[in-house]
């Protein structure tokens, strides 16, 4: 909370700064790590962050219960073990399991639906805090209110600990189809954009950025349900600029090996021989659940609004 | 004269914000994500991004050679942060196995300003030809801890060099692509046209 206006000191997290470390992870992938060891193997399979926490979504699905911030112990012991970005979730709308991860210098924090909420009506306001945010979204409304709160990065939420790429599909194809909707109806109808930015819940700033750039004001990456090199790089053919792979790697065989070629088909999404070949001789995928034969209250991407 | 051709490297990272910025400047940019692209560029941009991801990539997908010929043989080359720690002779706290093309006579150190709540904008007094200061964004920045005496630095941030010029390659810790200042990119575009 530094918002130093002096040109000649140093003014730290402002929006440039926040949104610029989502930009500098673009076209990479963000892996789940439950232990030092993990975060290691992601850093040498080429990782551009990790994500610590202690259950991947796979677990917390199959366990069940209250699922919470990470005990900071894991936490410091993952910061000291990796020099790429660490990020962090904390439950939606639990600010002081923010102000606790700020406090242990994680350098992202993920407001994230895969935990249980911590308060139904309100997320966190993220604009208070130094360190940036991510959080996830099914839509363009959700994904600008996100921002208008104080997001520096968004995900499209997928449905985490399944493994089945549909949901991330879906939202990511549905964010990018009502951003083009709106650059159309702006081009037909400057004030057109008043009744969208009602439609879409969302302020009538940000809508109008996104309808003149036709893009979201920050970085959007993917999540939920990649599983495999194909995944991955049909997520970037979508238009994501990058990637999250939660118990996708260490549910799987043969992690090393999966998470290097995640890797690779996420920088050379557009080269089909590279992913041909990133796909090769990977072992057992994490056996996964189908979307459609979860119920309704199990689906986590349904948490936030 | 014909506007010059920037190649910038497209393996991962911050490589849209230079295109913007060498766009406005009126230079013609290519995405270089393959070896033979590299004879058809006037100066080469490495960017940001997470260096030892960058260094694996290159690696993996046969740039490395290829980059570090082009760059000794001459070719103009700007890296910032990532790019700066892809360009140096030796970095002293390197993730495991994480290498550097050797192109610059400079040691740097990774992330030292610390975590991403040390992560600031700042307004610096620049030593190159281009403008008196450049607006820097330095977002998990490295910075030079040694050079060797053909280095010429051009930029110091709380005392420690963050901007370097050795002949054709040009070394900077910082993010001027975010912050939209030219500086740093007409003297590039100068070195390109000469």
């Amino acid at each position: 909370m530094t918002d130093s206006t002096n040109e000649t000191s140093a003014r730290t997290g402002s929006p440039l700064v926040k949104r610029g470390l989502a930009d500098m992870l673009k076209g990479g992938v963000i892996m789940d790590v439950v232990t030092p060891e993990q975060a290691r193997i992601a850093e040498d399979a080429g990782a551009v962050a990790v994500m610590a926490l202690e259950r991947v979504p796979a677990d917390i699905r199959a366990q069940g219960g209250v699922a919470r911030m990470s005990d900071p112990d894991l936490i410091d012991q993952i910061i000291d073990t990796v020099s790429i970005p660490v990020m962090a979730k904390a439950r939606i709308g639990h600010f002081v399991e923010v102000q606790v991860l700020e406090s242990l210098k994680v350098d992202y924090i993920d407001e994230s639906e895969v935990l249980s909420p911590a308060d139904y009506v309100n997320h966190i306001d993220k604009q208070k805090f130094t360190v940036p945010f991510v959080c996830g979204a099914t839509n363009l409304g959700e994904a600008l209110r996100r921002i208008a709160e104080g997001a520096a990065m968004i995900r499209s939420k997928g449905e985490a600990g399944t493994g089945d790429v549909s949901e991330a599909t879906k939202h990511i194809r549905t964010i990018r189809a009502q951003i083009a909707d709106l650059q159309a109806a702006y081009a037909a109808s400057p004030d057109a954009l008043y009744v969208k930015a009602k439609e879409l819940s969302a302020p009538y700033d940000i809508v109008l950025e996104v309808a003149r750039t036709g893009k979201l004001p920050v970085v959007l990456f993917t999540a939920g349900g990649v599983a495999t090199p194909a995944d991955a790089a049909m997520m970037m053919q979508l238009g994501a600029d990058g990637v999250f792979v939660g118990s996708g790697i260490f549910k799987s065989g043969n992690p090393e090996q999966r998470a290097a070629a995640i890797v690779k088909a996420t920088a050379y999404y557009d080269d089909a021989a590279a992913v041909a070949e990133a796909s090769r001789g990977l072992g057992e995928a994490m056996v996964g659940i189908n979307v459609g034969d979860l119920p309704a209250p199990h689906r986590l991407a349904e948490r936030g609004w | 004269m014909n506007s010059p051709t920037i190649g910038v490297l497209a393996l991962q990272g911050g490589v849209a914000e230079h295109q913007r910025m060498l766009g406005h400047l009126g230079a013609e940019t290519v995405l270089v994500r393959k070896p033979e692209q590299l004879d058809a560029i006037d100066a080469l941009v490495l960017p940001g991004g997470e260096s030892s991801t960058i260094d694996r990539l290159t690696r993996i997908f046969g740039l490395r050679d290829p980059l570090i010929d082009a760059i000794r043989g001459g070719l103009p080359a700007l890296g910032t942060c990532a790019g700066l720690i892809l360009l140096s002779s030796h970095i002293d706290d390197p993730a495991p196995g994480q290498q550097s093309l050797s192109v610059l006579d400079v040691g740097v150190s990774r992330n030292a300003f610390g975590s991403q709540v040390a992560s600031a904008e700042v307004t610096l007094t620049w030593l190159g030809t281009a403008s008196p200061s450049v607006r820097a964004a330095f977002i998990r920045a490295p910075v030079v801890t040694s050079h060797g005496p053909e280095v010429e630095p051009l930029a110091e941030h709380e005392d420690r060099v963050v901007a370097v010029r050795q002949g054709n390659v040009l070394g900077i810790s910082f993010h001027p692509e975010l912050t939209g200042d030219t500086t740093v990119h007409r003297e590039l575009l100068e070195m390109a046209s000469t």
